[in-house]
């Protein structure tokens, strides 16, 4: 393989190069002339950083072929996505795509992600999109630079283009392939100069056909991610590693008490602090701003902050926060969705099953606290940031600081990962801020309280749930009305709602925020779902901000209805796996075969886990101290479908719930790579875990007191499985479909982990728990009430 | 400020800082190493960890002026160009997501194998309990463990035979 691919390293030190960032510029602006361009890994003097390359910051165009794809000299080929990575293999399922409709080999090519002077804007990460979405137009115009390279053969080689073949990036006669010519020979170093066409970045496109599935190479095959080596050899250069000439290092001072109002700052209480320069502060924002990092955190704990506390409690404490959301109007409700006579079919059900759940707030707390470095040279606001959603990030700073966009860029580069939280990337903001206040690149990173406390939180909801079962137990009338603290739910990178436009003062009309309904394949008659948000007292300036986490409602719903469909089959002694596919098959199928896809999952999870029918709880003999049992759970997230199964033990003396074993059958369309999805699909069962067992926002009355890893406990290596089997399935009824289409996996497998659990808890104990996380206590005082709790 | 000299990686550096300074600051920001992150602050994370004198240590609460003893962080744990098993392990096994955290998993892991080449699922569980991974990467880095483990035990036989 060749030097010059040794990446990510020298992509990001290309980033990081103003020589580089400016040629790289130039030569999208360039029209028709021949213009050298760099091969990212040849970059003179890469590790030492320059001061920003001066804008404009032009948009690439992304109807120029030019702005994804170039070919280089050494016939080798960097692509330009404006997508990101947060290390979910994405960045080389791009690759692996865009090399199949280039016929180039994958260790032959390079990837720039995210930056938004030098990519085109795809918007960033979010929502599971990567490759459901925006691998497309990276297919399509990879597929028309192959075409147009086609084309330059049939003239350079004098016979037209269906007597060439093309492979690894070289094009050759059919009848004698030793009369060939390589992309680099054609065009290496060049301009493609080709138009595209689309009336957005999502929808651009050549001329050129992508490939039928059954032509792809590299797609399908398990590549190693191309991220890691740097990431454990240490040679990486993260967002957190960048230093610039001038840095000085910034630390926020966030109010004690959520609404409290800025009284007086006394800078003297600081004077003192070695190396410290200035406290910036802007209403109820507080910064304080040093030379060195450790001399940053020290004055940000010394500083003396007076500050008043709001006149009435913004939120009820945690412990009363379910009883506030069941007597709280709400803000707004959905729609109603009716189908059947559900009153009518209660009125006649054999028996009417009904349970209340209830899911606190659960934070992001990423393992880096949020980050961002702002550099205000030459006039303009460079951002380095693991910002998922760089563009919006650049969009929103441009917006807040009243600077014009081409004034504004954002370097991507590797952080913690990033679920949502950077979706309103409160720290990005705050660097530009301090950074045009100082004149000076400003560095700043938030500390464990702070992010712990004031990340984004996913919302609370409590659901009541009512079911009607027939004489046979069939389900036939089905009520769900959920409730969600979700008002002022924050957006993407909105310049009015991150943190410290709020605490600046802002008020933009509140986002009304969105309770969800449950998604399932479920054929049941008769029934009725309601879903209504709720508001806080207080809503700005509050660390109990809703924002996008990790499908953002998606677990908290799939909790509550898949563990209440688990009870309905308690109810009518069926076994969980049955009832379901009987369910399933009892539904209309959808354009996107998920009804086929569902009973195809859920058919391969118990199949790998060696499921024998029976109804739950497991049946007893003898009450032992650790009790085992099994739970079953499926979902889908857009036209991705999973089914989980987990074996729990459940101590009945401590109430420490172990998950022992793990089963996912995945069904999201077209693999890019195996293995990649493999660890996808089985990090975001963990993570899933992790919200089942422990994850909870804990608050009093005027601010969150769960604020570290002590006390906001996260999953442990000690909490981990000891197997874990992911199937993945392609339930088309046409597998071998040549058009079979990618679906994301980034985050159904999360989805439907609480509701396994709880599951599978009901099945070692009998004792349903209907409130999240199982924690031990709660565990343990939920086998006692029933009786089933075993002296130490 | 004063004059502080580490033995990091098999070089001595001499830096002026507060000796009270925490050494993840020195590490990343005068000596320019980016394995150690900073996490918490608190020593509950452990994604800064280090290495002195064979024991994982949690670089953001200790002094620089407390080291005794050389310095070994991520960077260093390569040999001649050659990955430590450990990182090969990892990278067999793809471990890491996002990686941020992935040092103080690999270093605690170094300070385990020196002292127990052959540990078992149980004291994997227990030597790695105080490094969180948010990305959940734990069943890869245990597999990785068991890996390199199993590398090292190879190795031995060879040796003594």
């Amino acid at each position: 393989m060749s030097t010059s691919l040794s990446l990510p390293q020298a992509v990001e030190d290309a980033l990081l190069g103003a020589d580089v960032t400016t040629s790289r510029r130039n030569f999208l602006k360039a029209s028709g002339a021949l213009v050298v361009t760099l091969s990212v890994g040849v970059v003179p003097g890469a590790s030492v950083l320059a001061a920003a390359a001066p804008g404009p910051y032009v948009d690439p165009d992304f109807r120029q072929l030019d702005t994804w794809i170039v070919i280089h000299p050494d016939n080798t080929a960097t692509f330009y996505v404006g997508k990101t990575d947060g290390g979910q293999g994405t960045g080389t399922a791009f690759r692996q795509m865009m090399c199949d409709e280039l016929d180039i080999a994958y260790d032959k090519t390079s990837l720039v992600m995210g930056c938004t002077d030098v990519t085109p804007d795809q918007g960033g990460s979010g929502g599971s999109d990567a490759v459901e979405r925006d691998g497309w137009p990276m297919r399509r115009v990879a597929a028309e630079a192959r075409r147009t390279l086609l084309d330059l053969g049939s003239q350079r080689l004098g016979v037209p283009v269906e007597q060439l073949v093309v492979g690894n990036a070289t094009i050759a006669l059919k009848s004698d392939p030793a009369k060939q010519v390589t992309y680099a020979e054609l065009i290496g170093g060049k301009r493609f100069n080709v138009a595209l066409t689309g009336r957005n970045v999502d929808a651009t496109t050549g001329v050129a056909k992508v490939k039928p599935v059954n032509e792809l190479r590299v797609v399908g095959q398990s590549l190693k991610r191309y991220d890691i080596p740097g990431k454990v050899d240490g040679s990486l250069k993260w967002a957190v590693d960048v230093k610039l000439p001038g840095m000085v290092h910034a630390r926020n001072i966030r109010p004690p008490f959520a609404g409290a109002s800025l009284v007086k700052i006394d800078e003297s209480s600081v004077a003192g602090v070695p190396g410290f320069i200035r406290v910036v502060s802007r209403g109820n924002y507080v910064a304080v701003v040093c030379e060195r990092e450790e001399q940053a955190i020290r004055a940000a704990r010394q500083l003396k902050v007076e500050w008043k506390k709001p006149a009435a409690a913004p939120f009820p404490a945690s412990s009363e926060l379910f009883t506030y959301i069941r007597n709280a109007t709400p803000t707004s409700s959905s729609e109603p969705e009716i189908v059947g006579a559900p009153d009518a079919a209660f009125a006649s059900a054999a028996r009417v099953v009904e349970a209340e759940y209830e899911i606190p707030f659960q934070g992001h707390t990423a393992i880096g606290p949020a980050f961002a470095l702002a550099d205000p040279s030459n006039g303009q606001m460079t951002i380095y940031s693991n910002d998922m959603k760089s563009y919006g990030l650049r969009n929103g700073v441009a917006k807040f600081l009243d600077m014009p966009r081409e004034q504004v860029r954002v370097v991507y580069m590797d952080g913690p990962q990033v679920y949502g939280r950077t979706a309103a990337d409160d720290a990005g903001f705050e660097a530009a801020f301090l950074a045009k206040e100082m004149g000076r690149p400003v560095r700043l990173q938030w500390m464990r309280e702070e992010e712990t406390a004031w990340d984004t939180k996913g919302p609370p909801y409590v659901f009541k749930l009512r079911g009607g079962l027939d004489a046979s137990g069939k389900v036939v009338a089905l009520e769900y009305d959920a409730r969600a603290v979700d008002f002022n739910h924050l957006g993407y990178n909105e310049p009015e709602t991150v943190l410290i436009a709020q605490l600046m003062g802002k008020r933009p009309q509140p986002a009304k925020g969105g309770a969800e309904t449950p998604s399932v394949m479920y054929g049941i008659p008769n029934r009725r779902m309601t879903a209504s948000v709720v508001g806080l007292p207080m809503i700005w300036e509050t660390p109990l901000r809703t924002g996008n986490l990790r499908d953002p409602n998606g677990p908290q719903v799939t909790f509550a209805f898949e563990a209440f469909i688990d009870e309905l089959a308690v109810a009518a002694k069926a076994d969980p796996v049955q009832f379901r596919l009987d369910m399933i098959a009892a539904s209309a199928e959808d354009e996107g075969f998920r009804r086929a896809r569902s009973l195809a999952v859920v058919n391969a999870a118990a199949k790998a886990y060696g499921w024998t029918a029976r109804p739950a709880p497991a049946p007893r003999s003898e009450k032992g101290e650790v009790l085992t049992g099994r739970g079953i759970s499926y979902t889908y997230r857009n036209f991705t479908v999973a089914a989980t199964i987990a074996e729990v033990e459940v101590n009945t003396q401590t109430g420490r719930v172990w998950v022992k074993r793990l089963v996912c059958a995945h069904d999201c369309g077209l693999v890019i790579n195996p293995e990649g999805l493999h660890h996808t699909v089985e990090c975001g069962m963990l993570h899933g875990l992790s919200r089942a067992l422990w994850e909870e926002v804990q608050f009093d009355t005027e601010k969150v007191t769960s604020t570290n890893w002590a006390t906001h406990p996260s999953f442990r290596h000690g909490d981990t499985p000891e197997r874990i089997d992911v199937v993945l399935v392609n339930g088309d009824p046409n597998p071998r479909r040549t058009d079979l289409a990618p679906y994301g996996a980034g985050e159904t497998s999360h989805k439907p982990m609480i509701a396994a659990v709880a599951n599978a808890i009901f099945d070692a104990t009998g004792v349903r728990i209907r409130r999240a996380p199982f924690r031990k206590e709660r565990v343990l005082a939920a086998l006692k009430a029933a009786g089933k709790g075993t002296a130490a | 400020m004063s004059i502080v000299k580490l033995e990091v990686n098999g070089k001595t550096h001499e830096v002026d800082v507060d000796p009270s300074t925490p050494l993840l600051y020195v590490l990343r920001n005068d000596l320019d190493l980016r394995g150690p992150h900073f996490g918490c602050g608190l020593g509950q994370c452990g994604v800064c960890s280090v290495i002195i004198d064979g024991n994982s240590v949690r670089s953001c609460l200790l002094p620089v002026s407390a080291v005794k003893g050389a310095i070994t962080t991520l960077e260093g744990l390569s040999k001649d160009g050659k990955l430590h098993p450990l990182q090969q392990a990892w990278i067999d096994e793809q471990a890491p997501q996002c990686g941020y955290c992935q040092n103080g998993q690999i270093m605690t892991a170094k300070a385990l194998l020196d002292r127990n080449p052959n540990p078992t699922d149980a004291e994997i569980r227990t030597a790695m309990e105080g490094i969180l991974c948010r990305c959940m990467t734990y069943y890869r880095i245990q597999a990785a463990i068991k890996r390199a483990a199993r590398g090292t035990a190879t190795a031995s036989v060879e040796a003594a035979q």
